[in-house]
């Protein structure tokens, strides 16, 4: 029998050389006379291990990485269809790597073990039991669960799923519709991404139920168009599962219906924002609409409409599965369940983090990140995406909840913990956070639209000391008007990462932009 | 994706009819005809605007709100830096000052072979190991500039195979 060896095929793999490592494994393992069999699994999260090989061995899956191509002569050599851990790069078995091994995957559970498009492998993993309990409920039943759940949506707003879809399933409407939003714009997150590359099932499975929950029989997924992997994947997916009966007319001959569409975004960050992301799908430009009425009652062309994110529906299937208290047992507070970090930027030991809520940033960015990848001391984290704010060492000690960190005016938001160290200008920053909003403004609103760019040119004048004083203060004004006055959080939040760099990190401001003192 | 296909008023029609019934179709049109033709052109216009009963100004509007659309030919590759936080933390902004440098173009530019065109994007979803760029479909992770160097050269080098 031949040898199981596992290359991953997420984005990240891929952009660091998998497909490479995977051909020279399969040609000198060939040439060497032990033929192998290839799986190109999903992604284990652990990004700054990738290309991670796995090698099946009598007592479980013994990891390797980083591999370089370079390397594979040199790993084949020293034993690594045998599990050998002689190797610099051997890692010894997966599981028991300590990133891995300290984590609570539910959402994430089967990602890396299993091959992505293989529906056996995720029948085998518990895979579609969440689709059959929820063919047997009546739809108040489920949303009923939902709720229990405690689960709330990890798109940014952190809004109770179960009485979202509360709302949808009490509006009649001769078509309702389930739409997923896989727009995961924020630098710094990727969770969706791994979840939609390496577990597409699992969406598809919680989008069915969410279908039979609210009795939507149309579902879409509003897929950003920078994730071309995603893409190819899904629709795959989508195709097999039609195949094995779990979407379309007949779900598992209930005589229940859904059918499922991947739509592509093009490329605009204000499309995210679920009212925007509407307006596209249904072809126009993405200009936020003002609420009420909310898309639960009146959405997608016009119809009761579930929006949700990626995880917040991937969370589903386990809490169907498993039942609502499984996941409510995890978490804290009123933030129930997992939460899916994104160790990202200037950080040794990037990748997805799940963990119940209530961890330290502390602990996520040295423990598990290790500190930055350049060795320097960690200056700023940017936690939650572009829209919130940088943190100082003062807040690192914060645990990771939504009700913490709103109180200081910090956002969870989708999980995206981006790391700086000390090399980092915050008033460059804070230029970036402004040019970023004049760039994806969907320019429905003045204080979004010309505040953003006022903003770049004030902090412009304020690096060039040309009347830094009045200047700043101009900076501080228009940060209000714009909070105060936008119609919605990109305008609405765009000043919280400018605010906090003025606030924290004051200094940034006071020399020129060359980073000379003046 | 093939550029230097000629495009025809009939293949762009194809296109549109054959998604002009889906619910929403103006981005699944878009995409389909950038996909196959490299841009939208200008003639794609009138036969989209028509198939949808829109005005040309609702289809122009539309077109022109998603950074993704173009209405002009790219070179023969496509790349684009990543210039979003989690990428500036280790160096994009470097990075895509060097590559500006590099390709003589700025953004929404192609070199003057027409081999490449240079954008900017915000966020690849690669964040744990940038800095990020996207060439055409495929992304590569912690691209230093000699790496986008070596990047350039193989792009710049045709494959002996004639290109149509
Ligand atoms: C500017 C902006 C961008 C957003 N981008 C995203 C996004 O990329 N993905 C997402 O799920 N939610 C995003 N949201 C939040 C959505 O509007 C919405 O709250 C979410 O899709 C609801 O799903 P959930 O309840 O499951 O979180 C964004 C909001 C704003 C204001
Ligand atoms: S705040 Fe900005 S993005 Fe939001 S509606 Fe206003 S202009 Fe559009
Ligand atoms: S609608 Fe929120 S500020 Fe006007
Ligand atoms: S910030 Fe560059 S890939 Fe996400």
């Amino acid at each position: 029998m031949s040898i199981r060896v596992y290359v991953p095929r997420d984005t990240t793999a891929l952009s660091l050389g998998a497909d490479t490592v995977a051909r020279r494994l399969e040609r000198e393992a060939a040439a060497r006379g032990y033929p192998i069999t290839l799986v190109r699994n999903g992604s284990r999260g652990l990004s700054w291990l990738e290309p991670l090989v796995e090698v099946d061995t009598p007592i479980g899956r013994f990891a390797y990485g980083p591999v370089a191509p370079s390397d594979v002569t040199a790993l084949l050599d020293s034993g690594l269809l045998e599990g050998s851990v002689s190797h610099p790069l051997a890692l010894g078995p997966t599981e028991d790597i300590d990133y891995l091994a300290r984590q609570q995957r539910l959402t994430f559970a089967r990602i890396g073990i299993t091959d992505p498009l293989s529906i056996d492998d995720y029948r085998a993993h518990n895979g579609f039991c969440g689709l059959e309990s929820a063919l047997q409920r009546e739809p108040q039943d489920i949303v009923e669960e939902v709720k229990a759940s405690g689960l709330r949506g990890r798109g940014g707003a952190a809004f109770p799923t179960g009485i979202k879809w509360q709302t949808v399933l009490d509006t009649p409407a001769d078509q309702k519709y389930i739409v997923c939003n896989a727009d995961e714009g924020d630098s710094g997150t990727f969770a969706d991404r791994l979840a939609m590359e390496c577990d597409p099932y699992m969406l598809i499975e919680g989008m069915a139920i969410a279908g039979l929950a609210v009795e939507a029989t149309q579902g879409y997924i509003y897929l950003r168009s920078e994730y071309p992997l995603a893409k190819q994947v899904l629709d795959e997916a989508i195709a097999r599962t039609e195949q094995a009966g779990y979407l379309g007319d007949n779900l598992c001959g209930s005589g229940r219906t859904f059918h499922l569409e991947v739509r592509l975004g093009a490329g605009a960050y204000i499309c995210g924002e679920e009212t925007s992301l509407l307006e596209s799908l249904e072809g126009k430009r993405g200009l936020v609409r003002f609420k009420p009425p909310l898309p639960a009652i009146e959405g997608l062309f016009g119809r009761p409409t579930v929006v949700n994110n990626v995880l917040s529906l991937a969370a589903v299937p386990f809490i169907l599965a498993e039942g609502a208290e499984a996941y409510a047992n995890h978490g804290m507070g009123r933030s129930r369940g997992t939460l899916a970090l994104q160790l990202a930027g200037n950080v040794k030991r990037g990748g997805l983090v799940e963990l119940a809520f209530g961890t330290t940033l502390r602990t996520l960015m040295e423990e598990f990140g290790g500190g930055t990848r350049t060795g320097k001391p960690l200056r700023a984290v940017q936690v939650g995406g572009p829209l919130c704010a940088y943190l100082p060492e003062s807040q690192w000690d914060m645990p990771l909840d939504y009700e913490t960190f709103a109180e200081v005016g910090a956002g969870v938001g989708h999980g995206g913990v981006v790391m700086f160290d000390d090399s980092v200008d915050m008033a460059e920053q804070a230029r970036f956070s402004m040019e970023f909003c004049k760039v994806e403004s969907c320019g429905k609103c003045t204080p979004c639209r010309i505040g953003s760019t006022r903003g770049v040119e004030v902090i412009d004048r304020i690096r060039a000391n040309d009347n830094r004083e009045a200047n700043l203060t101009l900076l501080h004004d228009l940060c209000e008007t714009m909070v105060d006055g936008s119609l919605c959080a990109m305008g609405g939040m765009t000043p919280f990462p400018v605010q906090s760099a003025l606030k924290h990190f004051p200094d940034d401001f006071q020399r020129a932009a060359n980073g000379d003192r003046s | 994706m093939n550029h230097s296909q000629k495009w025809a008023p009939q293949a762009i029609q194809a296109e549109v009819d054959a998604l002009k019934h889906k619910p929403g179709a103006l981005l699944p049109i878009l995409h389909a005809l950038q996909d196959r033709l490299g841009f939208i052109p200008e003639a794609a216009v009138p036969i989209i605007a028509d198939a949808l009963h829109q005005s040309r100004a609702e289809v122009h509007g539309v077109i022109s709100f998603y950074h993704h659309f173009r209405t002009t030919p790219p070179g023969r590759h496509v790349v684009q830096i990543c210039r979003a936080e989690a990428c500036q933390s280790v160096g994009a902004r470097q990075l895509e000052a060097h590559a500006k440098a590099r390709l003589g173009v700025d953004y929404h530019q192609t070199t003057p072979d027409r081999e490449i065109t240079l954008e900017a994007v915000y966020c690849l979803g690669n964040c744990a190991c940038g800095p990020s760029i996207r060439v055409d479909d495929s992304i590569r992770g912690r691209v230093t500039p000699e790496a986008f160097d070596a990047l350039v050269d193989e792009l710049q080098t045709r494959p002996l195979e004639v290109m149509g």
